[in-house]
């Protein structure tokens, strides 16, 4: 597992990374309410906003991590927001993506570091 | 958070686990370890227990010693029938402007020989010199500097705080009544600002900490924060001052007309009479140019304060906003107020909300969005 300092962890399986919110922003964001996912199939550049995350206290972005393709979203994700908050590690993926250039995995964060940044 | 300053139930609050913020000044609890949504849930399913002593606790005294010789002083600030108002009852009121927009919303009560009044955190320090300029003379005005203020909300809360003053029981909606509890006095009216049935409890700060402890130690009581006050209000259709209301809107605008009795209304005992009772009073007759609604966004997605409505789903201006809006967790949906031309403030009536550049449908709908729960 890596992790970027937008609190999102990414998990390499072959070719295809999947991407979620750490169980730390899941907690800081508190109840989530509402999530919108993007297409699967768009070209993405890293940084882009490509999905929204409620929470009952404000609304936050979720960017891209690196260049590439979405592959993959969880649907079950927008009918049941709740799980961000119950299993953000796990059930709750955001979506799935290829990368342009796999060696950008090497610049985020293992979990030490991670932990030392969220400290 | 230097210069913020600490209710009297601050420790308790951080011994609970609250997340603290900064508040019209005060460090407050937002949320305790429960959340937002269940400490919400949890109110409409049983009690909360709100610390609001934030707010300003103030005292209308006449010199006569007659609660009616404030009330008539007070009546030349707000457009609300108080001379009227009965021994040991209280009423939603409003600070108008000469413009008639609105300076704040509060509470008043007749307590026999004075008024006691209720405003909010953010505005108090500028009532209290507003009513001061104003009603010198008439009226001496005493901010209560001593009091801790308390609300219990909820399903539960008649029976729990019966166990503690058994004769709350006998109160009705907007009753107020002083009641023992530990040989302090209680200053006790039953209302609140969640939709609920409930209490609001101004105790001595020296009892308070043990008042709040003896109700938490209730099995139905839990500590509630500002953020699920913020979203039973809203659920509840109750408006938010420097959101919903302000001076840029008017008692009618707003839809509180309701709060302006016969009385001070043209042809009524004692029309008009206060700031922007031209414009307020020209306004209930001829309706105004827009007004606040209710707004049921069709989709999942919450329309928060700030966003633009606009009447079709592409193209021309603007037409209104949303005042307040978030996730309404009874009715697991998106729930939202704001402001509305006349011809689009119908219920049924479909607007959109431009949310992250997209138009989305929000129906018009009538307030509260939960039906409240009050003992008339």
């Amino acid at each position: 597992m890596k992790y970027t300092e937008d609190h999102e962890w990414l998990k390499l399986d072959g070719d295809v990374v999947t991407v979620g919110i750490t169980e730390h922003a899941a907690t800081q964001l508190g109840d989530v309410v509402f999530v919108e996912l993007p297409e699967a199939g768009g070209e993405v550049s890293k940084g882009d906003e490509v999905a929204v995350i409620e929470s009952v206290k404000a609304a936050s972005d979720i960017l891209a991590p690196a260049d590439g393709t979405i592959t993959e979203v969880n649907e079950g994700l927008a009918d049941n927001p709740a799980l961000v908050n119950e299993d953000p590690l796990g059930g709750a993926w955001f979506f799935k993506m290829t990368l342009k250039d796999r060696s950008v995995l090497d610049g985020f964060m293992d979990e030490d570091a991670y932990k030392a940044l969220i400290g | 958070m230097s210069d913020l300053k600490r209710t009297v139930l601050y420790d308790l609050h951080v011994g609970l686990g609250a997340r603290m913020v900064p508040f019209a000044g005060y460090e407050m609890p937002v949320q305790y370890p429960l959340g937002v949504l269940k400490e919400h849930l949890h109110t409409r399913a049983a009690a909360g227990l709100f610390d609001v002593s934030h707010m300003g606790q103030v005292i209308l005294r006449a010199p006569s010693g007659r609660a009616v010789d404030a009330a008539q002083a007070l009546e030349s600030l707000v457009p609300v029938n108080l001379m009227d108002l009965k021994e040991g009852r209280q009423r939603y009121a409003l600070f108008t402007d000469a413009e008639g927009g609105i300076l704040d919303d509060l509470m008043v009560a007749n307590r026999g020989d004075h008024l006691f009044v209720v405003v909010n955190a953010a505005c108090k320090d500028q009532d209290i010199a507003h009513m001061r300029s104003h009603l010198t003379g008439a009226c001496v005005v005493e901010e209560v500097t001593d009091r801790a203020l308390i609300a219990l909300q909820g399903p539960a809360a008649e029976a729990a705080l019966e166990s503690l003053v058994p004769a709350v029981t006998a109160m009705r909606f907007m009753d107020v009544a002083v009641m023992a509890w530990q040989g302090v006095d209680l200053w006790i009216s039953r209302s609140g600002y969640t939709g609920e049935d409930g209490y609001e409890i101004s105790v001595p700060d020296a009892q308070a900490v043990a008042f709040a402890e003896a109700l938490l130690a209730m099995e139905p009581v839990e500590p509630i924060g500002l953020g699920a006050r913020d979203s039973l209000r809203l659920e509840a259709g109750l408006c938010l001052y420097g959101h919903d209301i302000d001076r840029s809107t008017s008692p009618i605008e707003a839809d509180l007309a309701w709060a302006i009795q016969k009385a001070r209304r043209t042809g009524g005992a004692r029309e008009g009479g206060f700031p922007g009772a031209g414009r307020i009073l020209s306004e209930l007759t001829e309706g105004a140019a827009r007004k606040r609604v209710g707004l049921l966004p069709e989709g999942r997605a919450p329309m928060r304060e700030g966003v633009q409505l606009f009447a079709g789903a592409e193209g021309g201006e603007a037409v209104g906003q949303i005042t307040s809006g978030g996730f309404g967790p009874t009715l697991q949906a998106p729930v939202a107020m704001g402001y509305l031309p006349a011809g689009l403030a119908t219920p049924g009536t479909v607007v959109y909300g431009e949310v992250r550049g997209k138009r989305l449908p929000a129906r018009v709908t009538e307030l509260p969005f939960r039906p409240s729960t009050y003992k008339r």
